[in-house]
């Protein structure tokens, strides 16, 4: 059996708390040259892409913008071009939400952005059901949980449509026959469908990559099936070997009933790492980490979401306190909801109680710790059997630091990958689809 | 008496029948590099800033629905991602995309054109534009348009009611422009804070067309406000020039047509500043290129614009008797690429410095120091 391949991609450090800010190497989360570092430390890598996340409304706590956390994104396309420029052969992928955008229009962005960068570029589709996010679009918050796949699969599907509307050739250029375009050869798309109706001529030649990719982060039923029947790759929240075991072997087992191949969906999952010299520092490095991430102010807004209540007059650094959760209403907005948070509440409570444990000390315990922790050797040969053992076909990493926070990865990990034979030593291909073996 | 100069860039230049002169090469137009070396040699030039066209449907020779022409250029880029993709190839000239308003959605327009702005260090401008097109509403099947006939008017109620629309676009996306304060960000450790949120703020737009509540997602740019321009040709255009943009394009045929327009503007408004477009063909055998190239596409070119050909010496003393009539800027389309774009900025710009009119080197890093136009605070600061 051959040896498979990993694929990496680099995530510029987003607004969530993970990303540590109060750290004096920590850059602007908005200045060019911080995405263009990350961008080329990925490059320098051979990675197969860079990704950028995305969120329409800056999040809300107790009915105020949260202000702990870095805030403050580009717009994904425009920067994508932009690095497009600096470097030469990284992926470069975006996340746009399905739900506020129109096909006709993301679908000619998206192409532009595969002419520009010469084959490299990726969506990540993302729809989204709240009002919240929605009263900053025309539309506002109209479509119901459930429509949000069937909004999703019909965008791709036009998509793609006009994607391929030129055809093959249809840019001559020819002048002595005074032909642009080759007569006829630009199609015209009618699709009328639940979501959309679009009637018309595409205005670009088909893309370097014909399609730029797909990638799909959903984890419900629903979102499964929509990565089997439609994604080239999805990023996965499951970084652990069990874990992501079970969600590959589901995953892949669900492509067949669309004709396609395992590995023509590939696997990504997310992964935070801290690296040392030894087991022992590196195990420190994650500790530190993790308490620059949950700061004192940041513990309690977390307990405040799960709480429902102010929480402000109890000391972080001290214990739980023996009140019980307004289950009334929620008091975060534009974030994922803590599902049943009376039963967060209380499994949170007994896991402090149990282990005498502050606020803070709880916090730090029940949120994301580091996918890999180790030395450079210790994380190689990680990520490795992670991938052997088809928990992933390859990851995501999410540095907590910007710009810098790969450029260790990069210089102590990715040679040690490489020397495994398990990573590319070089791009072989120029295209993103070429870098991840996708047809 | 110094004037400002940008270029118009489409496809192979403004004649239909450009991609088809010895110099053009219409084999590279879906091409990175084709775009770099116009805007690379527009800069070389020390031009101000560069347009770049755009819609959201194929060219045509027809005001509505494509013509189905296999002879002229076909075919755009996303203007504002085209703009962003020159943006770190080029260091001082201003890049300002068309972006349309009728069928996109402001918040979009808003974080691209800030966004823009953060790529290129303050270089950024925007067009708005208003589409009317039956053909290109059913692009996005959400509002049925009229088809449009010859009888198009633009006093008719549905090209008002596009204007009031971009209107409505320009005040959201100056609104979120200013929608973080300058010092937002204060990374203060001691409070744990990352920017100080009495410092964001929602816009509350609500109007006819959309309610947007704001603030925006992405800080203040580096000129805080992307310089805003609009092409007009009568009152409804000047009036929405005049509520919303800084630069308007018009369209004079003369110099007293440029007296006047200048006048009717200026009623308007006293800040927004006037450029004029030209369609020009430059050199010695400027006319017989023109109709060599008016034979090849079989109809004599016709604009908005007035066309001239002619010398770069003459062009200069044409675009200076305008100036004394009150045109502060042009904006140039040069009628094909890169033949007239290489006449403006070596010939044009050298007898335009020979008489004093035109800067010697860069004087300012942003769009707005090259126009002359002060960085505004945010409408949202308080006075302290």
């Amino acid at each position: 059996m051959t040896r498979k391949r990993i694929h990496l991609a680099a995530h510029f450090p987003g607004v969530n708390n993970t990303t540590v800010w109060a750290d004096p190497r920590s850059g602007s989360q908005i200045d060019f040259a911080s995405f263009a570092h990350l961008a080329r430390t990925a490059e320098r890598g051979k990675f197969d892409f860079f990704f950028l996340a995305e969120g329409l409304r800056l999040r809300e706590l107790k009915g105020r913008i949260h202000d702990l956390d870095v805030v403050g994104r580009p717009e994904a396309l425009t920067v994508l071009s932009a690095l497009a420029a600096v470097t030469e052969r990284l992926g470069l992928a975006g996340t746009v939400n399905a739900t506020f955008n129109e096909p006709y229009e993301l679908a000619r962005r998206l192409s532009t952005l595969d002419h520009l960068s010469d084959g490299r570029a990726a969506w990540n589709v993302v729809t989204t059901s709240d009002a919240f996010t929605g009263e900053n679009f025309r539309r506002g918050g109209y479509l119901d949980r459930a429509d949000r796949y069937t909004r999703a699969a019909e965008f791709v599907r036009l998509s793609r449509e006009l994607w391929d509307s030129w055809q093959p050739g249809a840019h001559l250029a020819d002048k002595s026959r005074a032909q642009f375009v080759r007569p006829a050869a630009i199609g015209t798309v009618h699709h009328e469908g639940p979501h959309f109706a679009v009637e018309g001529e595409f205005t670009l030649p088909r893309s370097p990559q014909g399609h730029p990719v797909i990638i799909q982060a959903g984890d419900s039923d629903e979102g499964r099936e929509f990565a089997a029947a439609t994604a080239d790759v999805i990023f996965s929240r499951h970084g652990t070997l069990e874990d992501g075991r079970a969600f590959y072997a589901d995953v892949k087992s669900r492509l067949a009933r669309y004709h396609r191949e395992p590995d023509q969906l590939k696997i990504m999952p997310a992964a935070t790492y801290a690296l040392g010299d030894t087991e022992e520092e590196a195990a420190e490095n994650a500790a530190a980490i993790r308490r620059q991430q949950v700061g004192p102010q940041t513990a309690t807004a977390f307990i405040e979401q799960v709480w429902g209540r102010d929480m402000s007059a109890y000391d972080p650094d001290g214990p739980l306190p023996d009140v019980e959760p307004d289950l009334s209403e929620g008091v975060s907005q534009g974030r994922v909801p803590f599902g049943d948070r009376a039963a967060v509440a209380a499994k949170w409570r007994a896991l402090a109680e149990e282990k005498k444990l502050t606020i803070r000390e709880l916090v730090i315990e029940v949120t994301g710790r580091q996918t890999f922790v180790g030395t450079p050797a210790g994380v190689a040969r990680q990520i490795d059997e992670h991938v052997q053992a088809d928990a992933a076909d390859g990851f995501i990493l999410v540095p907590h630091l910007t710009p810098g926070g790969l450029d260790e990865f990069v210089d102590r990990v990715v040679p040690l990958l490489q020397e495994r034979g398990a990573f590319r030593a070089d791009y072989t291909g120029t295209t993103l689809r070429e870098h991840l073996e996708l047809s | 008496m110094t004037l400002h100069l940008a270029v118009a860039l489409d496809g192979a230049g403004w004649h239909p029948a450009a991609w088809r002169e010895a110099s053009a090469r219409p084999e590279a137009i879906f091409s990175a590099r084709y775009w770099a070396e116009l805007v690379a040699e527009a800069e070389r030039g020390l031009l101000d800033f560069v347009t770049i066209e755009d819609s959201l449907s194929l060219q045509s020779t027809l005001l509505d629905g494509p013509d189905g022409r296999a002879d002229q250029v076909r075919g755009r880029f996303d203007a504002v991602l085209l703009a962003a993709r020159l943006a770190p190839l080029t260091s001082r000239i201003g890049l300002v995309p068309t972006a349309t308003t009728t069928h996109t959605e402001p918040f979009h327009v808003a974080i691209g054109i800030a966004t823009l702005d953060h790529v290129s260090g303050g270089r950024a401008g925007w067009r708005p534009q208003i589409s009317a097109r039956s053909t290109e509403a059913a692009h996005f099947g959400r509002r049925p348009f009229p088809r449009l006939d010859g009888s198009f008017s633009i006093d008719d109620e549905h090209v008002r009611a596009l204007f009031a629309e971009a209107a409505d676009a320009v005040e959201v996306v100056r609104r979120l422009w200013d929608s973080w304060e300058d010092d937002a960000e204060i990374r203060d450790l001691a409070t744990g804070r990352f920017i100080d949120r009495d410092k964001l703020h929602y816009i509350d737009f609500a109007g006819r067309f959309f309610s947007v509540r704001g603030p925006s997602i992405t800080p203040r740019s580096p000129q805080g406000q992307p310089v805003v321009t609009a092409l007009a040709h009568a009152r409804l255009p000047y009036e929405f020039a005049a509520g919303g943009a800084d630069i308007v394009y018009v369209t004079p045929h003369s110099a007293d047509q440029a007296r006047a327009i200048v006048e009717e503007v200026r009623q308007l408004s006293a800040e927004l500043r006037v450029f004029a477009d030209l369609v020009v063909f430059l050199g010695d055998d400027a006319a017989e290129r023109k109709a060599r190239l008016d034979r090849l596409d079989g109809a004599e070119l016709r604009s908005d614009a007035a066309i001239f050909t002619g010398t770069p010496e003459e062009l200069a003393e044409l675009l200076l008797t305008w100036r004394r009539a009150g045109i502060e800027g042009y904006r140039l389309r040069p009628g094909a690429l890169p033949y007239d774009l290489e006449a403006i900025t070596r010939g044009l710009t050298a007898e335009l410095r020979g008489r004093g009119a035109f800067r010697r080197s860069y004087e300012a890093m942003t769009l707005r120091g090259l126009l002359g136009l002060p960085r505004p605070a945010s409408r949202y600061a308080e006075v302290s």
